[in-house]
């Protein structure tokens, strides 16, 4: 697998992978910080002031947090169930911390996955991401359909024994572009969505309509196209009875010929990966 | 006496003279074990026999049965305070210095609630397994709750049980009783067991029942209707209880048991498919659980509790899921395993079946095993039913899963592919029911054969020719079988899924077609069955209920039960829908 830490990488790479830092990092001082009792309200509140003090003004996403059999997305219907609730966390229970800050006007969209004292289901669904990570990097390179990935995605899952939790997203998507936001000094949110990342989204589905390729990486028709160069958000997101796991990290997908150079994750050295490596 | 390496001794209690009998090393934890009416300690030979190689297995007679002397005179002499007196008395004897883990059946477990809810034994128990048996202060509470708040629901329970309790009143006339037992009925009472009760024959009932049955009718008279009408108030358990459920006992309500919380804060509930007397017709499971408690509590760590439901009706049975790689059997792997059974996953790829039992494991199976085996293959089935048999015993319930999907129009359909579909789908089905059936019939004590068929047993279908026929020939051995194993309390059923996102879709041939042609089918069946998304967990979650409800026929997916219910009333339209040509 290609370092991108070895890479040489442009400002402006640079600038996506210092808030993408920032994210995990805030991840792992509020993990931390969890006790029994904690509810998923106060987690995301803690993610939200954490990244607010550093400078945080604008959000891809506002932070969600999950906790139980809330990772897995068990019985969510509506996508406002999303939302953090007062559900508290109890010891051995799995969470997720799901956020994505804009810093200087790069995007951040990252997942971290743990639990309170051990918990050997949600290990084991973290291990088994790691063979994720690696597909879809390999079957970007080989600039293979979105949609055809997404289905070899799903029966890697199927082959763990896991269920494709990532369904649950909206679209169903398991990775979505995120781009460069435009700093304004008020930026509204639409159900905790930050309007100016919407705006670029929603540019990039009209763009991409007429060209033929579409921000959102679904199983469905409209992402049956090759890797569009870009910053992707890339969240697997395995389920196992109750208990879920994910990661969520940005995928550089650039249009050079050299597999390599062609795409490659814009950060190796996350919490995740660390955690795999030392677990070998 | 009959147990083997059985050492007897003589106990003194307040006036009597008990028989006690001791099995297996006493420097192991002492089980106790007290027989309930009309019997004598003989009726926990199988029971004890199993427990002696890790346990210290006592058995005594209680007063007036078996070798036991009878108190004089009997009116009086059998009260719970008395019986509370001769427990103590043998638990001294045998086991001075540690309290004893107490298991009781039938009388031998109302006593044992007495017991285990007085002051003065506390820390002489150290668990307590109780079978049909309820307290008979938590039984008169029970009483006296529903006639002070009559709801319907209520009366009914209470009616309910009031029909159960026919012989008590029986017990309750003077001499009437001693007559019947002396006489004709105490001739018959064997035939009747066996019968009725399905107790097998052997060493059990023994020559002492006329005597043990009519001493034992005071145990009634001289409890029942003073501890009915007034119950002790302060009647909680100081130790651990497992509760042991026959859900077909004739004689007890399991609705007896639904407060029982509130008595025992410790309590493990178990349920078995089984009648009255347990410890003969079920003894394999019935030592494996006070096995599986004991061994828990001596160990001093809080009991894993096993979180799925069904627990209390699966917990430590074997479970062999054939196909259990993936799909439906590697999910009712899963659904068992957290139910806490001991999970087989067999599955022709190794890798796969490795990984469900890993996983298995996980989510709470106490122990998951992984056996690689093709299903049609006779010789390796009968090495697994071999192999399974030796090292892990007799399954308890067998999910005869592994199916492969043919899709295609008959004339395009070889021999071969023909030979193919019925080897794993209907030959898969046989040699699973027929070699792991028929250890489950040689033991004799119960089980449960789940053949996954499918809702193309019934539906019929131009795309699919091969496949309904083997299925709906599972469909019809598992009538056929159900028919045949009933009388051996051996349940059998057949799940018919419908349209179940599982990878059966891309491993599924499809005839008369080159091989772009069948990969882009398999891609589109895939799709579709992806756009259904009906989960494989819910089918199995089906199958737990199934086999926990002793159900014979069940379709699972909304349309697999519109087609059942059609292939009764209106065949007419499924015929109709068959001729459909599928959009591929």
């Amino acid at each position: 697998m290609t370092t991108a830490v070895t890479r040489e990488v442009s400002a402006e790479l640079r600038g996506f992978r210092r808030v993408q830092r920032l994210a995990y990092e805030c991840a792992e001082a509020v993990a931390a910080r969890l006790e029994p009792g904690v509810t998923e309200r106060e987690a995301a509140r803690m993610q939200r002031e954490w990244l607010r003090e550093r400078g945080v003004a604008d959000w891809f996403h506002m932070p969600f947090a999950w906790f139980g059999d809330r990772t897995a997305f068990v019985n969510f219907r509506v996508p406002l169930q999303f939302f953090p609730t007062d559900r508290r966390l109890e010891p051995g229970m799995p969470f997720i911390l799901d956020m994505a800050p804009v810093f200087e006007g790069c995007t951040a969209d990252i997942g971290y996955s743990g639990a309170l004292g051990p918990n050997p289901v949600q290990h084991r669904l973290t291990a088994d991401l790691e063979a994720h990570r690696a597909l879809i990097l390999d079957e970007v390179r080989e600039r293979r359909p979105l949609r055809e990935i997404y289905e070899d995605v799903d029966r890697l899952m199927v082959r763990q024994g896991c269920a494709n939790r990532h369904r649950a997203y909206p679209f169903g998507v398991i990775a979505h572009k995120v781009d460069r936001v435009r700093p304004r000094r008020f930026s509204p949110r639409l159900f905790g969505f930050g309007t100016q990342a919407l705006k670029g989204l929603a540019s990039d589905v009209l763009h991409g309509h007429r060209e033929g390729w579409s921000p959102l990486w679904s199983p469905y028709r409209f992402s049956d196209h090759p890797p569009q160069p870009g910053l992707w958000a890339v969240e697997p997101h395995l389920g196992f009875r109750g208990t879920g796991a994910k990661f969520e990290e940005i995928l550089v997908v650039t249009d050079s010929r050299d597999p390599e150079e062609s795409a490659f994750w814009l950060d190796d050295d996350l919490p995740h990966v660390r955690r795999w490596a030392e677990d070998k | 006496m009959t147990l083997k390496g059985a050492r007897e001794r003589r106990v003194r209690a307040g006036g009597v003279d008990l028989c006690v009998v001791e099995l297996g090393d006493p420097g192991q934890p002492t089980v106790v074990l007290v027989h309930g009416y009309p019997d004598s300690k003989e009726v926990w030979s199988e029971v004890a026999s199993r427990l002696a190689d890790r346990f210290h297995v006592v058995l005594y007679d209680v007063r007036g049965h078996g070798r036991s002397s009878a108190p004089l005179p009997l009116r009086g002499g059998f009260t719970l305070e008395k019986l509370t007196d001769d427990f103590l008395a043998v638990a001294n004897a045998v086991s001075p210095g540690r309290p004893v883990h107490l298991v009781g059946h039938d009388w031998g477990s109302v006593q044992g609630w007495e017991f285990v809810t007085v002051r003065r034994t506390q820390g002489r128990i150290a668990s307590f397994t109780s079978m049909s048996g309820p307290s008979l202060d938590h039984f008169g509470h029970w009483i006296g709750q529903r006639v002070k708040r009559p709801t319907p629901r209520r009366v009914g329970q209470l009616l309910g049980q009031g029909a159960k309790s026919w012989y008590v009143y029986l017990l309750h006339t003077p001499r009437l009783p001693e007559l019947a037992w002396r006489g004709p009925l105490g001739r018959r009472w064997p035939r009747l067991l066996e019968r009725l009760e399905k107790v097998p024959r052997g060493d059990y009932p023994t020559a002492s029942l006329p005597d043990d049955a009519a001493h034992g009718a005071w145990l009634y008279r001289d409890n029942v209707r003073a501890r009915l009408s007034r119950p002790r108030a302060d009647a909680y358990a100081h130790a651990p209880v497992q509760l042991v459920t026959p859900e077909d006992d004739a004689y007890l309500s399991q609705r007896l048991y639904d407060e029982l919380e509130s008595w025992a804060p410790q309590l493990t509930r178990r349920v078995l498919p089984a009648g009255h007397w347990v410890p003969r017709t079920r003894p394999d499971r019935v030592s494996a659980w006070i096995e599986e408690f004991v061994t828990a509590v001596e160990g001093g760590r809080p009991e894993q509790r096993p979180t799925g439901r069904y627990s209390d009706r699966f917990g430590g049975q074997l479970v062999l899921v054939t196909g259990a790689g993936s799909g439906i059997g590697r999910a009712t792997a899963f659904a068992f395993a957290e139910a806490g059974a001991r999970v087989v996953a067999v599955d022709r790829d190794t890798e796969s079946a490795v990984r469900t039992a890993e996983l298995a494991r996980l989510v709470g199976a106490p122990e998951a095993w992984s056996e690689t085996a093709d299903v049609s293959d006779e010789q390796a089935m009968e090495k697994l039913a071999e192999k399974v048999h030796t090292e892990l015993g007799v399954v308890d319930v067998l999910v005869n899963n592994a199916g492969i999907g043919l899709s295609g129009g008959f004339f395009d359909t070889t021999s071969d592919d023909w030979r193919k579909v019925l080897d794993v789908n209907l030959w898969g089905v046989i040699h699973g029911c027929r070699l792991f059936g028929r250890q489950m019939s040689e033991r004799g004590q119960g089980g449960h054969i789940v053949n996954i068929a499918s809702a193309a047993a019934y539906q019929p279908s131009r795309a699919l020719p091969a496949y309904s026929t083997s299925k709906a020939a599972v469909l019809m051995l598992s009538a056929c079988l159900r028919a045949e194993l009933a009388g051996q309390d051996i349940g059998v059923t057949a799940i018919c899924p419908g349209l179940v996102n599982t990878n059966i879709t891309t491993t599924a041939r499809f005839t008369g077609v080159d091989a772009e042609e069948e990969a882009r089918r398999q891609q589109r069946t895939a799709r579709l069955y992806g756009r259904r998304n009906y989960p494989p967990e819910k089918v199995a979650d089906a199958i737990l209920r199934a086999v926990a409800r002793d159900e014979a026929v069940v379709p699972v997916t909304p349309e697999a039960r519109g087609a059942h219910l059609l292939s009764r009333f209106s065949p007419m339209v499924l015929r109709a829908l068959a001729r459909i040509k599928p959009p591929v």
